[in-house]
């Protein structure tokens, strides 16, 4: 059996450098959804925990009087875009771990000695598991909102909502990435997400609007990356509101849906510009 | 002609220096022993060649071309199989070989005749389609090395590659690395076990604080060490001045070289005599000066008087002193990326 000389015909050299990117992302993926589907729980688990907080969160406030909310909207209408956003971030948010894990057990050992083509295919890869997760998430929150009587999207929302929500994936998972590869280990890391998640969404319009808050806090959701993400969504709800329409009186002045997704996209650029260099130090 | 040509590699952690200037010079198609006790260096100098680690000086070349400015052709030439088996558990085996195949852009139908071929030569066709997690520590050493052979790599490193592994797997391994060797595959595998260089390795290299401190085949090391290995003690115990004294006494007789007092063997005096000759002077000599004989054993040079010759202690020794100081939580931070 003929096993050790190097022919040029075992590797695919004749292949172009994408293709070769796109083989090595797709492998990574492929071991991302395996382990998904082997371990189903997170799923099970990220999708029932929001399903809880729509119940259970809607119902604290099903008596609220009428013109409680602005334009007196249903309470469980309105929580359902903080839902959405909130357990799409806390999914991005976790991306990282994965990755952490492979570095502590020495699995990414194995991915660095490979001659990858780019070494960002291991982001790629988890941009893309992540994503497809909140995703089928969000459907399942929505659908669950639809059940509950809080309406579905309207024309063209459906997409305006998925289009959000990736700009936001897009940006917290490149952050996660980035903390994955400076923290020293998961116990760090997890306490960065600990610390960080629930009070992003408090400070946030997730579940009450910015003029139910006092001005300090106000402030602190006019500023807050997920306020950004909630609004559109809330909107692509709303019959009556677009992306024209002025979605956050923030203290600082009135911001419009386009406003929204543009700052959105500007701090999804921002933070790929800022981990770069953290990923390239390691991953060169 | 060379394959593998380390030049004057330095690396320190903090402040722990881990290589002084190693220089190491690998010839194509050998199977190259790098001997050394636990904390020598071996595993960082295997790292660097991978690509795993930068050093902070001195220069890497495989093949002819330099490792350090363009890593990723060489990581195609190599195949690695590292000391701690990190594998995804909740994959099988032969999953994780096809994730390899296509991290290393082998085409598919190429990839899975590849694996068939691992499945085949490594005795893994009963397990592999089992997920990974539930593998013994032999089945996955023969995993990793499908993994690491599976491009057909020029250069195969193995880390400690029979560390922790039971007689079955280890002779596994061994003759697996020996019909790769004889194939023509270069081969360069570190270790802290004597006798799976000397019965592996046809070149070989004794490292020790982060530099080569002898090299050569093993027999020809074992052979400038003359022909009689000799233990001699004076007295079934005795004391740092004894042995010092009759160090002294034989040191001056023809014939006898390198002795040592083995502080470790009850002071007994370990060293090498060319012929039978110097051996009856030294009798004689010692019953002049009123020292008797305890016991005297002869026996042919072995690796380990090597290593001892090249640094006054024997690799249990330098063992058992590094296994003390060493600091594990600290070398996984280092191994991390």
């Amino acid at each position: 059996m003929n096993t050790t000389f190097s022919t040029s015909s075992s590797l695919n050299k004749e292949e172009t450098p994408l293709n070769q990117f796109l083989q090595e992302v797709s492998a990574l993926t492929k071991r991302l959804f395996l382990q998904l589907i082997r371990r189903p729980s997170t799923l099970i688990a990220g999708v029932l925990q929001p399903l809880i907080w729509l119940v259970l969160f809607g119902a604290l406030f099903a008596n609220a009087p009428v013109d409680f909310l602005p334009g007196g909207m249903e309470y469980g209408r309105f929580l359902g875009a903080g839902i959405i956003v909130f357990t799409a971030f806390s999914g991005a948010l976790n991306a990282g771990l994965p990755v952490m894990f492979d570095r502590e057990f020495g699995f990414l050992n194995r991915l660095l000695v490979a001659p990858l083509r780019s070494r960002s295919s291991i982001v790629v890869s988890s941009v893309i598991y992540i994503s497809t997760i909140s995703l089928l998430q969000c459907f399942a929150i929505m659908s669950a909102a639809f059940f509950l009587g809080y309406g579905w999207p309207s024309e063209g929302g459906v997409f305006l909502v998925f289009l959000t929500l990736l700009i936001l994936v897009f940006a917290v998972t490149a952050l996660s990435l980035g903390l994955a590869f400076i923290l020293p280990g998961h116990i760090e890391l997890i306490a960065v997400i600990f610390v960080t998640n629930l009070p992003l969404l408090f400070a946030s319009t997730a579940l009450v609007p910015i003029s139910f808050m006092p001005a300090w806090l106000g402030w602190l959701a006019a500023i807050n990356p997920l306020t950004f993400a909630i609004e559109p969504i809330r909107a692509a709800y709303s019959s009556s509101t677009g992306l024209g329409s002025v979605l956050i009186q923030a203290p600082y002045g009135d911001i419009n849906g386009y406003g929204c997704l543009l700052i959105l996209s500007l701090l999804t650029i921002g933070l790929f510009l800022v981990t770069r260099p953290l990923l390239n130090r390691k991953l060169i | 002609m060379l394959l593998v040509e380390l030049h004057n590699l330095e690396k320190s952690y903090g402040s722990v220096l881990a290589l002084r200037k190693l220089t190491l010079e690998i010839p194509k198609g050998t199977l190259f022993g790098l001997l050394g006790p636990n904390g020598s260096g071996k595993s960082t100098t295997l790292r660097i060649l991978c690509t795993l680690l930068e050093p902070d000086s001195g220069t890497v070349t495989v093949a002819g071309e330099n490792v350090l400015k363009n890593p990723r052709n060489i990581r195609s030439k190599i195949g690695f199989v590292a000391q701690e088996v990190a594998i995804d558990k909740i994959l099988t085996g032969r999953e994780l070989l096809q994730l390899h195949g296509d991290l290393y852009h082998l085409r598919r139908n190429y990839r899975d005749k590849r694996i068939l071929e691992m499945i085949d030569r490594l005795d893994m066709a009963e397990w592999i389609d089992r997920r990974s997690g539930t593998y013994s520590g032999g089945m996955k050493r023969r995993l990793d090395l499908a993994a690491g052979l599976l491009h057909e790599p020029e250069l195969l490193v193995l880390d400690e590659p029979t560390v922790g592994l039971d007689i079955e797997s280890r002779s596994k391994v061994w003759s697996l690395l020996r019909e790769l060797h004889t194939e023509g595959t270069t081969i360069l595998l570190s270790s802290h076990y004597l006798e799976e260089v000397d019965a592996l390795s046809d070149q070989m290299a004794i490292i020790d604080s982060g530099k080569v401190i002898a090299q050569g085949s093993p027999s020809e090391l074992k052979k400038e060490l003359g022909n009689n290995r000799v233990t001699l003690k004076v007295r079934e115990f005795s004391n740092q001045v004894e042995g010092e004294k009759v160090r002294q006494l034989i040191l001056g007789i023809r014939g006898v070289h390198d002795v040592v007092v083995n502080t470790s063997q009850g002071f007994s005096l370990n060293f090498f005599a060319d012929d039978s000759d110097s051996l009856s002077k030294m009798r004689s000599d010692l019953n002049e000066a009123g020292f008797g004989i305890f016991s005297l054993s002869e026996s042919r040079p072995s690796l380990d008087d090597v290593y001892l010759k090249a640094t006054g202690k024997t690799l249990m020794d330098a063992e058992l002193e590094v296994s003390s100081k060493r600091d594990f939580k600290k070398e996984a931070k280092q191994s991390m990326r």
